[in-house]
């Protein structure tokens, strides 16, 4: 067992009134899982990982990491944690991303071999030869990442921790992420605990997923087991040349929605969109289409509905 | 593997080697203050040889070496860690395995060592090529001298990290880091030489560690008074300044802990 | 729950408010200090010395009252082009180009930094005290010398300021390299011209005319002989010089403007 809370609460005192942020979580997650932590702004993801990586002591409850206390065992579980801030960074701003590496590597006394051949690993998986000795500050926020995770794994931790790892990323970058992430938990040796926004993040990386909502865990299931229960359907967005009328009857579709006097339409559908735009193009002329993936807030809408 | 501190020093000093163009603009202002203030104080010796011990030659040592020395102490401008616990950075510098004020120290030698190739060589070259320097009489005063910098460079952190500190409690230390910034440079004996105060002046300035940024430095090169109490006052200062910054820094820490910043 | 977020988040802001409050107050202290400090070295001085470039501790002290009310006025007036760097580096210039107003007009009333408003009252506190005390035999005309010397030289300090800001037009850094001329020419004016060599005297004190600010207002209201021999007429030069400085800040404003445009960058 990697991480293991009983009745983890965290109240935040304003005024002489106890605000609880997290009030009762209990999680168990197992060596080599990959977990998405999912639910909605202010619902208490990031205070729960701060109570994980010992940075918030709780209020309520009991936390193992690791097998180790986090707040008071801090600096020793920080040597077996890898952590990832989307929106923070831990590498030196005005040193060349090499040099970020090399001192990460130095606080958390990386054998020089190891160090070395953990390095060229993540360089050559995430292609960061061509930028390593441009100093950080100069890298675009996509390749910044790419160092970011980098650095949270050359001390090969037993649980990576990340937090909103793919916000702000173009679409390749993301998708550039995910699929290392993948490889790299696939591996067996390295447990995910990831918060984010991005659906597509945790269809791609997480078999497991945890909701939690006013700091109290909703749903923890698999991630299949959920789609088929709560999420809604994808929605396919076709922009016509000429007006048409509504398209309906065609496969899958389940939903059809008329927007710009027939200029565009929303299909939403189950099953492939490729046989789906294939089948629409047949009946009109298309100039465009998106495919909108059902939203995190969408699932969590749904999931507070029923 | 070794431990990361001396990688930290040697992070410090690449980190700010990067910025040449920075510290070349910084230099002109260096070398302008130090021509008016050798002006100043050439004319107050133009009344008399000596005022309080110091000659023509003491007095424009005394004003270059001080200007080579004003970012090589660093009175000014080091607000990286307030900043980083506004922004709530600091809990990436909380995380890491390693002792954070030790890890800023290490980080801030290395800074020191660049500014004395970049920002106090220079200064002195200046000076020395207009101005009659005092240069040391006894070989072992540059080491003494060398030990003296480095010392001020240890209490003038342990100050700057105090000031940081109470960004814990402030959040915004910037009043605080424009306080000691007015301060700092004529209580050190940056602006004029201690020795010129009045005798209350001088006694109470004893109590604080004030002097230890650039008058005992100064003071060692300049062969003034006996080295080693001087830089023995400086080492006390320095376990002192870094003693509180620990517990201060566990407090603040502990604050942010417990009560979530 | 959300009032009680909503809540948590206003309560949190009134926080910070007072939390950077006392951040202002201390600024406010330490610009008071600030502009008391460098007259605290003067003193020290002349407990060591009873004259300072031929002139006694009053008579240095109207000096440095002059200038320092004079350099606190522009300070409060035009003290934010320093932050023009900033306004290059993030592009915000472009939007103030493109509205209908004075690019320096623009700047200048971005942020009314009333924490400056410390260094005006230690230069004016100092002022009325060096006026009150160093023994002017006051006529009409040096009464009109007292009352325009720190407007003119507060001009004069302005127009320095805006020129010397203008470099960062050309050079990256060039806020550090400004700080030379305007810091340094505010230390300058604070002492007689007397104690400096022919060559800096040309540059801080005629070239950028930091002489005019301080040094001949006092000399006129002292009613002493210029010791270097200049004509007495440039005592009562500062109201023209003034304008000749505005003149030329405007031109090299104007020309920094036009060499951003003209890069683009």
């Amino acid at each position: 067992m990697i991480i293991q809370t009983r009745g983890l609460g965290r109240d935040f005192v304003v005024r002489r009134t106890r605000i609880p942020a997290v009030a009762d979580v209990g999680l168990d997650v197992e060596r080599g899982e990959a977990v998405g932590f999912l639910g909605p702004n202010g619902a208490g993801k990031s205070t729960t990982i701060k109570m994980l990586t010992g940075v918030l002591v709780p209020t309520a409850g009991t936390a193992r990491v690791c097998g180790l206390d986090p707040v008071r065992e801090r600096k020793a579980l920080a040597r077996r944690i890898g952590v990832v801030f989307g929106q923070r960074s831990q590498l030196w701003w005005d040193l060349p991303l090499a040099e970020s590496f090399a001192l990460h590597g130095a606080i958390h006394r990386v054998p020089a071999a190891r160090h070395r051949e953990r390095l060229d690993e993540c360089v050559e998986l995430l292609d960061m030869a061509a930028f390593l000795s441009t100093p950080v500050r100069q890298l675009s926020l996509g390749q910044r990442m790419r160092g970011e995770v980098t650095a949270a794994l050359l001390h090969s931790p037993e649980l990576l921790v990340l937090d909103e790892p793919t916000i702000g990323l173009d679409l390749a970058s993301k998708e550039r992420l995910r699929t290392f992430l993948a490889a790299v938990n696939a591996r067996g040796d390295v447990t995910l605990l990831l918060t984010t926004h991005d659906l597509p993040d945790v269809e791609r990386l997480c078999r497991r997923v945890v909701v939690i909502d006013k700091g109290r865990v909703l749903v923890d299931d698999d991630l299949a087991t959920l789609r088929r229960r709560f999420a809604g359907n994808r929605t396919l967005v076709v922009d016509l040349v000429e007006p048409a009328g509504p398209l309906h009857g065609l496969h899958g579709v389940v939903d059809v929605a008329v927007e710009a006097q027939g200029m565009r339409q929303r299909l939403e559908f189950t099953g492939s969109a490729a046989g789906l735009i294939a089948e629409a193009a047949r009946r009109v002329e298309i100039r465009d289409v998106t495919v909108d993936e059902p939203s995190i807030e969408d699932l969590v809408r749904t999931l507070y509905a029923s | 593997m070794l431990s990361p501190y001396p990688q930290l020093v040697i992070a410090g000093f690449r980190r700010h080697s990067t910025y040449r163009q920075a510290a070349l603009a910084g230099l002109t202002t260096n070398i302008v203050f130090g021509l008016l203030r050798a002006a100043v104080l050439l004319a107050v010796l133009a009344q008399r040889p000596v005022v309080a011990g110091y000659d023509v030659a003491a007095a424009v040592t005394f004003v270059w070496l001080g200007q080579g020395l004003l970012t090589v102490v660093l009175l000014w401008g080091d607000t990286e860690l307030a900043t980083r616990i506004r922004t709530g950075d600091v809990v990436i510098d909380l995380g890491r395995p390693w002792d954070l004020q030790a890890a800023l120290l290490a980080g801030d030698l290395g800074r020191a060592g660049f500014a004395v190739l970049a920002r106090l060589v220079p200064p002195m070259a200046f000076g020395a090529a207009l101005f009659p320097i005092r240069w040391p009489e006894r070989p072992a005063t540059w080491a003494l001298f060398a030990v003296a910098a480095m010392l001020a460079v240890v209490v003038s952190f342990g100050i700057r990290f105090l000031l940081n500190a109470s960004a814990f409690w402030l959040l915004d230390a910037r009043g605080v880091f424009a306080v000691w910034g007015v301060v700092g440079g004529v209580l050190s004996g940056l602006v004029i030489p201690l020795a010129w105060f009045p005798e209350w002046a001088r006694t109470a300035l004893a109590f604080t560690p004030a002097p230890s940024l650039f008058q005992t430095p100064i003071d060692v090169f300049l062969e003034r008074g006996e080295p080693v109490g001087a830089l023995a006052g400086q080492a006390f200062w320095a376990v002192l300044l870094l003693g509180v910054g620990r517990v201060v820094l566990h407090r603040g820490s502990r604050r942010l802990v417990v009560q979530g910043g | 729950m959300a009032d009680r977020v909503l809540l948590r988040i206003v309560a949190s802001r009134i926080r910070s408010q007072l939390a950077y409050r006392t951040s202002f107050a201390l600024h406010v202290v330490a610009q008071l200090i600030g502009q008391g400090i460098e007259l605290v070295a003067i003193l020290v001085v002349f407990t060591q010395v009873t004259s300072l470039g031929g002139f006694d501790r009053d008579e240095v002290v109207l000096m440095y009252a002059l200038a320092a009310t004079a350099f606190g006025l522009a300070d409060l007036s035009v003290g934010q082009v320093e932050e023009l760097p900033t306004y290059i580096r993030t592009g915000e210039l472009d939007v103030l180009l493109l509205r209908p107003l004075g690019t320096l007009v623009q700047i200048l009333s971005a942020d009314i930094a009333l924490k400056r408003v410390g260094k005006v009252v230690t230069g004016l506190a100092v002022l009325a005290y060096a006026y009150a005390t160093s023994g002017i035999d006051w006529t009409p005309l040096r009464v009109l010398v007292a009352a325009t010397a720190p407007l003119c030289g507060a001009v004069i300090f302005g127009a320095v300021w805006v020129a010397a800001n203008t470099v960062s037009f050309w050079v990256v850094d060039g806020r550090e390299v400004a700080n030379s001329v305007t810091y340094g020419s505010n230390f300058a004016t604070s002492y007689p011209i007397t104690v400096y060599g022919p060559w800096l005297r040309r540059v801080l004190c005629f070239a950028v005319p930091g002489a005019f600010v301080a040094y001949f207002p006092a000399l006129a209201l002292l009613g002493r002989p210029d010791p270097l021999g200049f004509p007495l007429w440039l005592q009562y030069a500062p109201p023209l010089v003034a304008a000749l400085a505005v003149g030329g800040a405007a031109l090299v404003w104007r020309a920094g403007v036009r060499r951003y445009q003209g890069t683009g960058s």
